[in-house]
């Protein structure tokens, strides 16, 4: 039998008996829709914590001081704190994988102007350190590679300070102290926001590091390394050839415990979303309860449909019809039905989420994916509770069928 | 003689009620030739439906050997006699079994659909022509429920004939009918007889079976009688009989009321 005249014979029967199919739709179009609605809210929290983790910077590998692997009391005192400028220009100049390195001083002092003075912390990197964090000054420039090879004293100004000691001007080209350090202001960052744990990481100063050691901090010791993979791919060689490099430069090769530490914000991540998708996959579950009790109410209607139509099943078989004819019949009917359903639900879906991210202010997105999920699934069950009637059907006496009253 | 398009030899049929077998059929021999038109007669209960489903491939016999047109049907498959059914039987029913909801013309297109040897180009002209046959040609679109009961029978009629079968099977096919429409309906039939389609009219009213030619009288499961009529009565002729039998009432009463 050809498929064109399956499908018509199909959509026919199924509109003879508008109400009683809109109905039984109605689960399957209930049940869809719920699964998209969920997937959409829980894809949403994913992906808002996805672009947070990403604004800490693009493909970030940090290097700490101190090993946090070792565990216990094998630390050696000597070997405590001991990144240097040397070790963040030996991976500048060996590494293969990283498309930028910045050595970052960590220092906190007081900001001082004309007309009132914050504490912050001042960062002392180099002019890779914007590139790293995917970060843009909004107004002048960053400091030069020439400043920091001269030590001058320039600082760029995250947008909380400058919110607070220029709220009317911008300070750019105006003269500020850093402690007892007069600085000129050469640049304003772009707000970023807080971090996921809740730290404002506009509230920063940068300065060449080359100036922080000589003029901030005091000592010649780095807090940390920021590096930048080439592409997320790299990012476990790329570590992996960091921890050689230092290892190297610490003069580890002949062995001992690592006295650094080498991590990326995979693990943060990970942590962050595996908690969103477990929640996701738990709300699609208990959405998905509803599309199977859709499906059970095609196969309930496919049921009457074959006790009902039990007379037509006769005439077809007396005309030629096989089993297995009558069998694709209803399976293909209940499979239109619930695809139908599925498409409609679909619709039903995304305009709930629309509508459910306007008013609550949830972000939400339904990636392509869930939509042939979703359509593939209520085609699923369409052949899966549709299948019990057919096989009834197909199975029916042609002689006791044509008698049927 | 021309060649045979049934040939059942021993036919039993047996059902199994519980304990107790029931013997339906108890050996049954008959030859059927191309051409033919024959009514099987039989009481309730004597087993001629029994016969029908067996010769009309919906039921095999417990016993004994059917050919229909040279091929052995006894010990087929319920696919093979499906396909069988669908190349070379047309039935026509009591109860005219037409799809309710669905236009004449697409339920004499049925049995096309349902065609695996790829036989069939324009399905929809094929019906089309075929209700033309049996003069349904302005009615292609009604549905069942918009047809008289005669016009309904002849829509199965349709049915049976469009897939060019090498036999056609009726039962009861005048039961639902009144008696004009009745003979209408065997005119129909003696019709396409003519033209050279076998017919099998299964029937219990002797008024039915004097249309045919040959005669076999069915009781207990057994053939008790198989005669030849030598002048079958031609329902066309009655047709205009009763026609002008009519006519001559209704002249009769315009008489009086003048």
């Amino acid at each position: 039998m050809k498929t064109k005249s399956l499908l018509t014979m199909a959509t026919g029967s199924i509109l003879k008996n508008k109400m009683r199919t809109m109905l039984t739709m109605l689960g399957i179009v209930i049940g869809v829709g719920a699964v998209i609605v969920m997937v959409a809210v829980g894809n949403g929290a994913q992906k808002q914590i996805e672009a947070q983790i990403k604004n800490l910077g693009t493909n970030l590998i940090v290097v700490t001081p101190g090993s946090t692997a070792a565990g216990g009391a094998s630390q050696g005192a000597q070997t405590f704190n001991r990144l240097t400028v040397a070790d963040a220009d030996k991976i500048k100049s060996d590494a293969t994988l990283l498309s930028a390195v910045s050595p970052v001083i960590v220092t906190r002092t007081q900001v001082i102007t004309g007309k009132g003075n914050w504490r912050t912390e001042i960062n002392g990197v180099a002019t890779d350190y914007l590139t790293i964090r995917d970060w843009n000054v909004t107004s002048g420039d960053l400091f030069t590679d020439d400043d920091v090879r001269t030590k001058r004293k320039v600082a760029v100004l995250g947008a909380t300070i400058v919110k607070n000691l220029f709220p009317d001007s911008d300070p750019v080209g105006s003269q500020i102290q850093l402690g007892h350090v007069p600085f000129m202001v050469v640049g304003v960052l772009a707000p970023k926001g807080q971090t996921s744990s809740g730290v404002d990481q506009d509230d920063i100063v940068l300065v060449p590091y080359t100036t922080a050691q000589a003029r901030l901090s005091g000592f010649s010791f780095l807090g940390q390394i920021l590096a930048s993979a080439s592409s997320p791919k790299d990012m476990i060689a790329a570590q992996e050839e960091i921890r050689g490099i230092m290892r190297d430069s610490h003069g580890l090769l002949g062995g001992g415990a690592d006295d650094f530490t080498v991590r990326d914000q995979t693990a943060i991540a990970q942590a962050a979303t595996s908690t969103t998708s477990v929640m996701t996959g738990l709300l699609a579950a208990i959405a998905s309860i509803s599309l199977i009790v859709g499906g059970i109410g095609i196969m309930n209607i496919m049921l009457v449909s074959v006790t009902e139509r039990t007379r037509e099943i006769g005439i077809r078989m007396a005309v030629g019809a096989r089993g297995s004819d009558v069998l694709t019949q209803f399976l293909v009917e209940s499979v239109v039905m619930s695809l139908l359903g599925g498409v409609v639900g679909l619709a039903l879906g995304f305009g709930g989420a629309a509508i459910l991210g306007h008013v609550m202010g949830w972000s939400t997105a339904t990636p392509l994916i869930a939509v042939f999920v979703a359509v593939g699934f209520s085609a699923a069950v369409g052949v899966f509770f549709g299948y019990y009637p057919a096989r009834k059907a197909a199975a029916l006496d042609p002689i006791q069928a044509l008698r049927y009253e | 003689m021309s060649t045979p398009v049934i040939q059942i030899g021993g036919v039993e049929k047996v059902y199994h009620m519980g304990e107790t077998d029931v013997f339906a059929l108890r050996g049954v021999d008959l030859t059927v030739s191309a051409g033919e038109l024959l009514a099987v007669m039989g009481s309730s209960g004597s087993g001629k439906s029994t016969l029908m489903n067996i010769l009309g491939c919906l039921d095999v016999p417990t016993a004994g050997s059917y050919v229909l047109d040279g091929i052995r049907v006894d010990g087929m498959s319920r696919n093979d006699l499906a396909d069988l059914r669908n190349k070379k039987l047309g039935f026509v029913f009591q109860g005219f079994n037409l799809l309710a909801r669905t236009s004449a013309v697409e339920n004499v297109e049925l049995p096309l659909l349902y065609d695996r040897t790829g036989r069939w180009m324009d399905t929809r002209a094929m019906a089309v022509e075929a209700l033309q046959r049996v003069g349904l040609g302005e009615r292609l679109d009604h549905q069942p429920s918009e047809l008289s009961g005669g016009q309904q029978q002849r829509v199965a009629i349709a049915r049976a004939l469009v897939t060019q079968p090498t036999l056609l099977l009726a039962d009861e096919p005048t039961g639902n009918l009144d008696s004009r429409t009745s003979v209408e309906v065997m005119a129909l039939f003696q019709a396409l007889n003519e033209q050279g389609i076998t017919v099998i009219i299964v029937t219990h009213e002797p008024d039915i079976a004097q249309y045919a030619h040959r005669v076999i009288d069915v009781r207990d499961g057994r053939i008790m009688k198989d005669h030849v009529v030598a002048a079958p009565r031609r329902a066309a002729e009655d047709l205009i009989a009763m026609d002008a039998e009519a006519a001559a009432i209704a002249a009769g009463e315009t008489r009086e009321a003048a």
